[in-house]
């Protein structure tokens, strides 16, 4: 038990420092390391909790494609960072004030929890100790949700096409193939036989 | 305290969203650090729903956290494509220049 409560404060430390780091550093790509490093540390926490497919796919949705996306974009766009910092103290009291009250409110429902009237189990899933966390998300995603699961799937494709589509541009200065133009060419258009006089050679108009 | 319950994780969950709130405030002039600061409050979400998943012994907030993955990295991809337009159009990505259309 003992062991269990030191391993949730060192990774829960880990998380909030990383978050905090994540606001604060001066660097953009550094913050993106932090955010990195909390979606990190905020898996192990899931994976000790018992939820271990949430925490897995945690790794690979957030790790392996967001972060990677924000680290691709924030040094693809390489803008000056230092001038965007300027206003850091400028916003610090109202940011902190609004912090510190959503922070109290939050406290005050945690706090309220203990008062709680008696939860009238509402809820006709089983839960089944015998199965692993896997086995019971997929046979509840594959019957009871299986329409959100399909809607999910489409919100994925709605986003797709729609990130390619916005940073879809056609170049001008390219030559791009063009297949109707290619295969609707005539001999005619292309090839033509040319009498060459001695010593003067062939003019190519082009 | 030495007891890991529900309420710790109920903290935790709490301190990252009021960090990532917090973040959107300070970093009032950087786009891509409020998104990230979007990206820190969906993950408190998630801790908070998992975390009641487990301790009612309810699979089902466990499934609401994957659905909450998905519209996050969509939200993002989404996000990030705006503003890489928003950059090769004019040349910055300062919030403050973010006012053409007057709102």
């Amino acid at each position: 038990m003992i062991a269990h409560a030191i391993i949730f404060y060192f990774l829960s430390t880990i998380t909030i420092l990383s978050t905090i780091m994540v606001i604060a550093s001066r660097n953009t790509v550094h913050s993106v390391f932090f955010l990195i490093l909390d979606f990190v540390s905020a898996a192990c926490l899931f994976i000790m909790l018992g939820a271990e497919f949430v925490g897995m796919i945690l790794l690979i949705v957030y790790v392996g494609a967001v972060a990677v996306l924000f680290l691709f974009v924030v040094m693809m766009l390489e803008g000056n960072f230092e001038k965007i910092k300027q206003g850091f103290l400028q916003y610090l009291p109202i940011g902190f004030f609004i912090g510190i009250v959503i922070f109290l409110e939050l406290i005050v429902v945690i706090g309220g929890w203990q008062y709680k009237s008696e939860f009238i189990g509402t809820s006709k899933i089983i839960y089944n100790a015998n199965e692993t966390n896997t086995e019971q998300l997929g046979k509840l995603i594959y019957t009871d949700f299986f329409l959100p699961f399909q809607i999910s799937g489409l919100v994925l494709l709605v986003a797709m096409i729609g990130a390619i589509l916005l940073t879809f541009r056609r170049r001008t200065n390219m030559k791009r193939q063009d297949m109707v133009k290619q295969s609707s060419r005539e001999r005619v258009d292309s090839i033509s036989s040319v009498d060459a006089e001695i010593n003067k050679g062939v003019k190519i108009n082009d | 305290m030495i007891e890991i319950t529900l309420i710790h994780y109920l903290f935790l969950s709490a301190i990252i969203f009021t960090l990532g709130i917090f973040g959107i405030f300070v970093n009032r002039k950087n786009v891509i650090v409020i998104l990230m600061s979007i990206e820190l409050i969906l993950l408190s979400v998630n801790i908070n729903l998992v975390a009641f998943s487990v301790y009612l012994q309810n699979v089902t907030g466990q499934i609401f956290t994957l659905f909450i993955l998905t519209v996050a990295a969509a939200e993002s991809a989404i996000g990030l494509a705006i503003i890489v337009i928003f950059f090769r159009n004019r040349g910055s990505i300062q919030v403050e220049d973010i006012n053409s259309m007057k709102g």
